[in-house]
C-alpha cells in the first residue's frame, strides 16, 4: 500500500495579524504550522498503514522553509516527503495548485504506484477546499471529501469503505483504489510522536523538486499565469447598522429590554395551556 | 474561450432524498438579482433519479428556466456521476456564472467541475454582487479566518463559479404563479462505469435540530470567565427554550462541543433572536450570525464591535446581567402560566 498525504504550511491563523492601515496580513506575526486538518490526514495514513503495511509519502508544494512540514510529517509517522518548490509555482490558487502537484504526483506514481492519496479538508489560510478534488480530477480517480472514518481498507479487491459526512449525518462509501480521500478533523485524534519518529525527523532531508524534476509540465497552467481567480480588492467586512443601547442600572436596562421583547409579539409570544 | 458566447446565471438546485436544500432556493433568491442586473434569464440546474417534480418548486422560487437530468445512476450524489451531467449542461448551454451551495456535495461538485472545464471557483462566498459592465461575478468571502473580506475575481475564464454559504442570502417568496420553462437532457451514464458506490446513508435526526435550524441561540463568549460561570448561560437557554452557542475562543478552551460554535470556522445561524453574551464580536464571529432578526448583545465594555451589530445592547457585567434576565423570564412565564414560543 503506498499512501500519499498532502500537506500545506500554513500561517496560524489564531494568532495572525492585519495591518489595520492596509488591510494586509501580517505573515512575520503568525508562526508557520502544519495545516491541522493535513496533520489529521499523516495520522489517518499512519493508522492504515498500521493494517495494511507499506509507505506513506508526503507532498508539498511551497517555499524551501516549508520542509519543516514535511519533517513533522515524518514525525507523525510518514516514510519520506517531497517539497516541490520553485518561482514558477508563486501566486497559485486552487487550479493551478492542483495541477502542479498532480504533476508531481505522477512522478511519484510512476516510480511507486500510489494507492491512495489524502488531503485535509482544507488549508486553514485559504479555507477552500478545492485542491484536493482537483487533484483527484487531474490524476482521474474518483475523490471521496469529508471523510470521518475509513473503516476498511481491502488490499486484496483494493477496495476502501469510508463514512462521509453529510450536511445531516453520514453516508457509507465503497470506493475502488486508487482513490483521493480528503479527512476531517473527526476522523482521528493526532497522538504523541513516538520517539524515534522524532529522531528520525530531525536528521531527515526532504527530497526537493524544482518544474524542471517534473515532466510533461505546461508552464502555463503553473502559477499566476495558471491562475483563473485574482484577488479585486481586500476590505473590512461592512457591519449592520447597530441599534439601540440601553441606559441606566442593570436592573433598568433588564427591564427595558424585557419591554420590548413583550412587544415584539410577532418574535415572541407565551403560550398559554388551553 | 470566447466570453461573450456565455449567457446567464445558473444555481446548482442540491437535492436530498427528494428535497431541495435550503441553501439551493435561498442561492434562486440570490441569482435572481444577479440575473435581472445582467438581463439575462436565471437557470436552476437539477441531477438525480424521480425527481422531475421538484422543477416547478425551482421555477416558484425563481428560476426562469430549470435544466433537469433524471437518470438511476444519479439516484445518489456522487462526485463522478454529478459532475458528468453539470459539464455537459454547461458546455452545452454555456452559462456565465455558476453558483453551488457550500454544502459537502456543493462543494465537492463545485472542485471537480470547475478542473474539468478550467475555470476559476470561489470558496464559501458570503457577499455576490455582479459589475454589470465587465459582466464579472463580485464573490466576495472571509479570508484569513474572517478577519478581512476578499473579493475574487475571475477575468478571463467561463463560467465564473462560487460556493456560497447555507443562510447568508434570503430566498425569495415562494410564487407558483411564476411562469418558467423545463428543459429535459438525456445522457449516458453507466453504473458499472462508477467506481464509487453509495452503500448507506444515515440521516442523524439530533443533527438536524442543530443550531443553524434554532429559533433562538443564547451564545455566549470567554468575557463569561470560566466554565462553571459558563453554566448561566445554559440555565438562561433552558429558561427561555433555546439553543447554546459559543465562540470559537470558548470551544477551543473546552467549555463546549465543536458543534455548538458559531462563525466562519464554526456554524451559519439565522435564528429569530440572538443573545451575545459576553463576546466581543470579532468578525469572524459576525459573519456566521448577523442575519439574526434580533441580536441581544451583553457586555461590560461599552466599545465592544458587537454592539456595533446588535439590535439592542445591555451594557453591563453578563454575571449580574443574565441571573437578572433569568429571573425576569422565569417571573413572565409564571405571570402568563404558559411556555415561550417563537413565531
Amino acid at each position: 500500500m503506498h499512501i500519499v498525504v498532502c500537506v500545506k504550511q500554513v500561517p496560524d491563523t489564531k494568532i495572525i495579524k492585519i495591518n489595520p492601515k492596509t488591510n494586509t496580513l501580517d505573515r512575520r506575526s503568525a508562526p508557520a504550522i502544519l495545516n491541522p486538518y493535513d496533520a489529521h490526514a499523516v495520522q489517518e495514513a499512519v493508522k492504515i498503514k498500521e493494517k495494511t503495511g507499506g509507505i506513506i509519502s508526503v507532498l508539498s508544494m511551497g517555499p524551501p522553509q516549508a520542509t519543516a512540514v514535511i519533517k513533522k510529517s515524518i514525525e507523525i509517522g510518514a516514510d519520506r516527503g517531497f517539497l516541490i518548490t520553485d518561482r514558477a509555482f508563486a501566486g497559485a490558487d486552487t487550479l493551478a495548485t492542483s495541477y502542479a502537484l498532480s504533476k508531481a504526483l505522477e512522478r511519484i506514481n510512476k516510480e511507486l504506484p500510489v494507492d491512495i492519496i489524502i488531503c485535509g479538508k482544507h488549508a486553514i489560510d485559504g479555507d477552500t477546499g478545492q485542491v484536493g478534488p482537483g487533484i483527484a480530477r487531474r490524476m482521474d480517480i474518483p475523490p471521496v471529501t469529508s471523510v470521518i472514518a475509513v473503516e476498511e481498507v481491502n488490499v486484496k479487491e483494493k477496495t476502501v469503505l469510508i463514512k462521509r459526512k453529510l450536511t445531516s449525518g453520514y453516508e457509507l462509501i465503497q470506493a475502488e483504489l486508487p482513490c483521493l480521500l480528503t479527512v476531517e478533523k473527526e476522523i482521528n485524534e493526532i497522538e504523541y510522536p513516538p520517539m524515534p519518529n522524532m529522531i528520525n525527523a530531525a536528521r531527515y532531508e526532504p527530497i526537493i523538486w524544482a518544474v524542471s524534476d517534473l515532466e510533461n509540465v505546461d508552464h502555463a497552467q503553473l502559477g499566476l499565469k495558471g491562475s483563473p481567480t485574482i484577488v479585486g480588492k481586500m476590505f473590512t467586512p461592512p457591519r449592520p447598522e447597530g441599534g439601540k443601547k440601553f441606559e441606566g442600572t442593570a436592573d433598568e436596562q433588564v427591564s427595558q429590554l424585557m419591554d420590548i421583547l413583550q412587544d415584539k409579539k410577532d418574535l415572541f409570544s407565551i403560550q398559554t395551556p388551553n | 474561450m470566447n466570453l461573450d458566447e456565455c449567457r446567464g446565471v445558473w444555481i446548482f438546485i442540491e437535492q436530498n432524498d427528494g428535497e431541495i436544500e435550503g441553501v439551493s432556493l435561498e442561492l434562486l433568491g440570490a441569482g435572481r438579482k444577479l440575473a435581472d442586473k445582467l438581463q439575462v434569464p436565471l437557470a436552476g440546474f437539477l441531477l438525480g433519479y424521480g425527481i422531475k417534480g421538484l422543477a416547478n418548486q425551482v421555477i416558484a422560487y425563481g428560476a426562469d428556466i430549470v435544466y433537469l437530468i433524471d437518470h438511476p445512476v444519479l439516484e445518489n450524489y456522487r462526485t463522478e456521476s454529478y459532475m458528468k451531467g453539470v459539464i455537459y449542461l454547461a458546455e452545452k448551454y454555456k452559462p456565465e456564472i455558476i453558483l453551488y451551495g457550500a454544502t459537502p456535495n456543493g462543494k465537492d461538485l463545485a472542485s471537480a467541475v470547475a478542473t474539468d472545464l478550467v475555470t476559476g471557483l470561489t470558496a464559501d462566498t458570503t457577499m455576490l454582487d455582479v459589475d454589470v459592465e465587465n459582466r464579472l461575478l463580485e464573490a466576495s468571502r472571509p479570508a484569513f479566518g474572517g478577519n478581512i473580506m476578499a473579493t475574487i475575481l475571475c477575468k478571463k475564464h467561463r463560467p465564473q463559479m462560487a460556493t456560497v454559504r447555507p443562510k447568508v442570502m434570503k430566498a425569495l417568496e415562494l410564487d407558483e404563479e411564476r411562469p418558467g420553462k423545463i428543459i429535459e437532457e438525456k445522457i449516458s451514464l453507466n453504473e458499472e462505469e462508477m467506481r464509487t458506490k453509495v452503500l448507506q446513508i444515515v440521516n442523524d435526526v439530533t443533527k438536524k435540530a442543530n443550531l443553524a435550524d434554532a429559533h433562538v441561540i443564547v451564545c455566549g463568549g470567554k468575557g463569561m470567565g470560566d466554565p462553571q460561570n459558563f453554566q448561566l448561560i445554559y440555565e438562561l437557554a433552558e429558561t427561555i427554550g433555546a439553543s447554546v452557542g459559543g465562540t470559537r475562543d470558548v470551544v477551543e478552551a473546552g467549555w463546549l462541543p465543536h458543534e455548538q460554535q458559531v462563525g466562519q470556522t464554526g456554524e451559519t445561524v439565522t435564528p429569530k433572536i440572538y443573545f451575545a453574551i459576553a463576546l466581543s464580536g470579532a468578525i469572524q464571529h459576525v459573519v456566521g450570525m448577523k442575519n439574526s432578526d434580533l441580536i441581544i448583545a451583553i457586555n461590560k465594555d461599552p466599545n465592544a464591535p458587537i454592539f456595533d451589530v446588535a439590535t439592542y445592547g445591555i451594557v453591563g457585567d453578563a454575571l449580574e446581567i443574565v441571573p437578572k434576565l433569568i429571573d425576569q423570564f422565569k417571573k413572565l412565564t409564571a405571570e402568563k402560566g404558559g411556555e415561550m414560543s417563537y413565531v
